[in-house]
């Protein structure tokens, strides 16, 4: 069987009109050419100081993430549809969140199992029935997209909590404005760059009723260890709000303040891109050294905002993506825009049966699993790696959920020989705080190898400049 | 029934302190079980936070000291009146919703020995309520574990009770959460103190039990360590899915050295009349 993937610049051989411009220049670019910008991209990324970390396989931790020259482009039409159900999808998982820590209706109304949501590692218990400033839980959704077919895309997955990339996103960009710059005036490519100031935007309108000024906003990094601390120092800088560690603040009385200097600041909302079991030491993790001590008894009472909530997670679990678009009913009466993915879950006997029989032909993942880590695309896999995933498979069935190998789509992407089609997705930014905002791009994700259908930066996949071209 | 309670919590360090924080959840919350009269907690040189009510229904509160110290010390005092509900938490605001204590942790995680004892005391009663196993469970539990002061501290997990076969009122509650999970009931760390009463009972003032959700009453509470349900001899703090995350005080010490910990605990019983 020969798959069928969408071309997103060719569409059975015709140019589609997107990428009208782009044909020519590539075509025009001499190999020689192509290289020096391709050496000066990777230059740009390192002066930038723009490097990925890639878990658990050692080699160089300053390994520059890939990137390719080659846009991604969407038209403003493809985009407005894409937009409204990202921001859709947005407010559906928010209404869950502030649904399930209050009365849970949706769980009454029988429509999501109790045990799927209450069970959950994580549901935070510490915070049921505290509802965050204007009742919002994930502030920064990052939805994870791949398209199948001119007008078909799918919701691979929600990321509720800390989604991280956002940087690749503005630093992509800010690379190919300075490299290609005739390839902007002649495309009227929509900005990103307007990104920091909205996510400034949106962390200070979520500041605590206690707070009568304006909001001091700062951000919470595990460290330099951390493989995204890159982007967590570029998002401070470019908002202009302070980078601390658990260490720098404090808690004293009813507020969290930060060591400066000049003496203690009061702080009003943290961004904090370090994981709910990490954030206080005396409600969650006792061992851990990178969050606040006390953090959690002030953030209850009022005294600072914590962006994402603590708890926001339990919307973003593989197992309760299924009910997304169950959400979106039930909260917005809405038909989804957007569809997820269809999913077995292997908890389900059923659903276990049918994925054993089928697994040479599914994607099986980890119910709690990120960055294409203890996964197996059956497709793409020897006959020995399927069967010890069976085997870990059928020890621990509801720990996996399994979905079709999808058709992703595919973009031209420079390979030695010119450019060829690969594999890609896609994952936006919506930010939700007193308003829900979406900058026009995001960051498209691609697989490098050829046939590859796994994205991942941690698995060997680059990026590529995203782009929205503006109506005529 | 009137119960009077004195705790001293004093934390004295071989070597200064940068800092400490501490999470006190030492204050009862109001149910039918239980009425504060007065209480107060003092922790001389810090600085304490506004008390807040959590999705359990606890009350917690701040402590921080910013100043290097050598010593911290909490003081609880207060006077509660107590009412004798069978056990039963009644009347107790909360937000938790029950089946999330379905969860284990690592302390409460279940090993061959407490699935056996499970196993071993349901199978005798097929036809049994929810509230007549949940009582057998704990029966079976006071029964596993003979109470022996000092055989176990406060790491040690329901696991390693069950081994040891002995444990003090932390082990008992935990094995029993264990116990309980595997029975479908959801159950939680209870701490508090105990009135012991001149009956011959040995166990100290600061105390713990488990409490299991009956579908139709609610949290009831068992105290397999006295083979009793919690009556008017009881007060009740707060809970948790286990010891560590039910503690009445959780704390940090900033560039913390070697503590030594010193509890001294006095409850006693008033003349209801003397209240007058």
């Amino acid at each position: 069987m020969v798959a069928q993937y969408f071309n997103e610049m060719y569409d059975s051989d015709k140019l589609r009109p997107p990428y009208r411009t782009l044909e020519g220049w590539y075509q025009k670019m001499p190999a020689e050419f192509r290289a020096i910008k391709q050496a000066e991209a990777e230059d740009l990324f390192r002066r930038y100081g723009i490097t990925f970390a890639v878990y658990g396989e050692g080699g160089d931790p300053d390994r520059l993430i890939p990137f390719d020259m080659f846009p991604r482009v969407f038209t403003a039409e493809e985009w407005r549809r894409l937009e409204r159900g990202i921001k859709q999808r947005a407010r559906a998982l928010n209404a869950f969140l502030s649904d399930v820590y209050d009365r849970g209706e949706i769980i009454r109304a029988g429509r999501i199992p109790a045990d799927l949501v209450y069970r959950n590692e994580a549901y935070e218990i510490a915070v049921a029935g505290f509802r965050p400033p204007l009742g919002v839980f994930s502030h920064i959704v990052g939805i994870d997209l791949v398209r199948t077919g001119p007008d078909q895309f799918y919701v691979l997955e929600d990321n509720c909590r800390t989604p991280s990339g956002v940087s690749y996103m503005l630093e992509n960009r800010e690379v190919m404005m300075r490299m290609f710059p005739h390839l902007f005036q002649e495309n009227r490519v929509a900005p990103v760059d307007g990104y920091a100031r909205l996510l400034k935007r949106t962390l200070a309108s979520v500041a605590p009723e206690k707070c009568e000024r304006d909001p001091k906003v700062v951000l919470l990094t595990p460290g330099h260890y951390n493989s995204a601390y890159y982007e967590h120092s570029f998002l401070a800088d470019l908002m202009g709000i302070e980078l601390v560690e658990g260490q720098d603040l404090f808690v004293e009385g009813d507020f969290c303040w930060m060591r400066t200097t000049e003496g203690p600041q009061k702080v009003d909302v943290i961004y904090r891109r370090i994981d709910d079991a990490f954030l206080d030491p005396l409600c969650f993790r006792p061992d851990s050294t990178l969050g606040v001590p006390g953090l959690m008894n002030v953030y209850r009472s009022g005294g600072v905002t914590i962006c994402s909530a603590p708890g926001a997670g339990v919307a973003d679990d593989k197992a309760i993506y299924t009910f997304v678009p169950e959400m979106i009913r039930f909260y917005l009466g809405e038909a989804p825009i957007l569809e997820n993915v269809p999913t077995w879950q292997c908890a389900k006997a059923d659903d276990l049966k049918y994925v054993q029989e089928h697994i040479a032909e599914l994607v099986v993942k980890e119910v709690h699993g990120s960055g294409g880590y203890g996964m197996l695309v059956g497709p793409k896999a020897d006959k020995a790696t399927i069967e010890a995933f069976a085997a870990k498979l059928a020890a621990n069935p509801s720990n996996y959920i399994a979905q079709p190998t999808l058709a992703l789509s595919t973009c031209p992407t420079f390979v030695e020989e010119g450019i060829a089609p690969r594999h890609v997705d896609l994952r936006p930014y919506c930010l939700v705080g007193r308003d829900i905002e979406l900058v026009q791009g995001g960051l498209t994700r691609v697989a490098l190898t050829e046939g590859s259908l796994v994205v991942n930066s941690s698995q060997g996949g680059g990026v590529k400049d995203t782009w929205v071209i503006a109506e005529e | 029934m009137i119960l009077t309670v004195l705790h001293k919590t004093r934390y004295v360090f071989a070597a200064p302190v940068g800092g400490i924080v501490q999470s006190l959840r030492m204050t009862p919350a109001k149910s039918d079980s239980q009425r504060v009269l007065d209480w107060s907690i003092e922790v001389p040189g810090a600085v304490l936070g506004t008390p807040l009510r959590d999705g359990a229904g606890d009350i917690l509160q701040t402590a921080s000291v910013r100043a290097r110290s050598e010593q911290i010390e909490v003081t609880v005092r207060g006077t509660v009146e107590t009412t004798d509900t069978a056990g039963i938490l009644r009347g107790h605001r909360e937000r938790v919703p029950p089946r999330a204590y379905l969860r284990g942790t690592i302390r409460t995680e279940p090993n061959r020995a407490i699935i056996d004892l499970v196993d071993a005391t349901l199978s005798a009663l097929p036809d049994a309520t929810a509230l007549e196993r949940a009582h057998a469970l704990s029966a079976a539990v006071s029964e596993a574990l003979p109470y022996t002061p000092g055989s176990t501290d406060a790491h040690t997990t329901a696991a390693d009770a069950m081994t040891a076969g002995k444990g003090v009122c932390q082990d008992h509650a935990q094995v029993l959460i264990a116990c309980a999970h595997l029975a479908g009931l959801p159950a939680r760390y209870v701490s508090g103190y105990l009135n012991a009463t001149e009956d011959g009972s040995p166990h100290e003032a600061s105390h713990a039990w488990a409490e299991i959700f009956i579908d139709g009453l609610g949290w009831v509470g068992f105290d397999a360590a006295n083979k009793c349900c919690p009556n008017d001899q009881y007060i009740r703090l707060g809970s948790g899915f286990d010891a560590q995350d039910a503690a009445p005080i959780r704390g940090l010490v900033l560039g913390g050295s070697e503590e030594d910990l010193d509890v001294t605990v006095k409850i006693a019983a008033q003349e209801q009349r003397q209240q007058q």
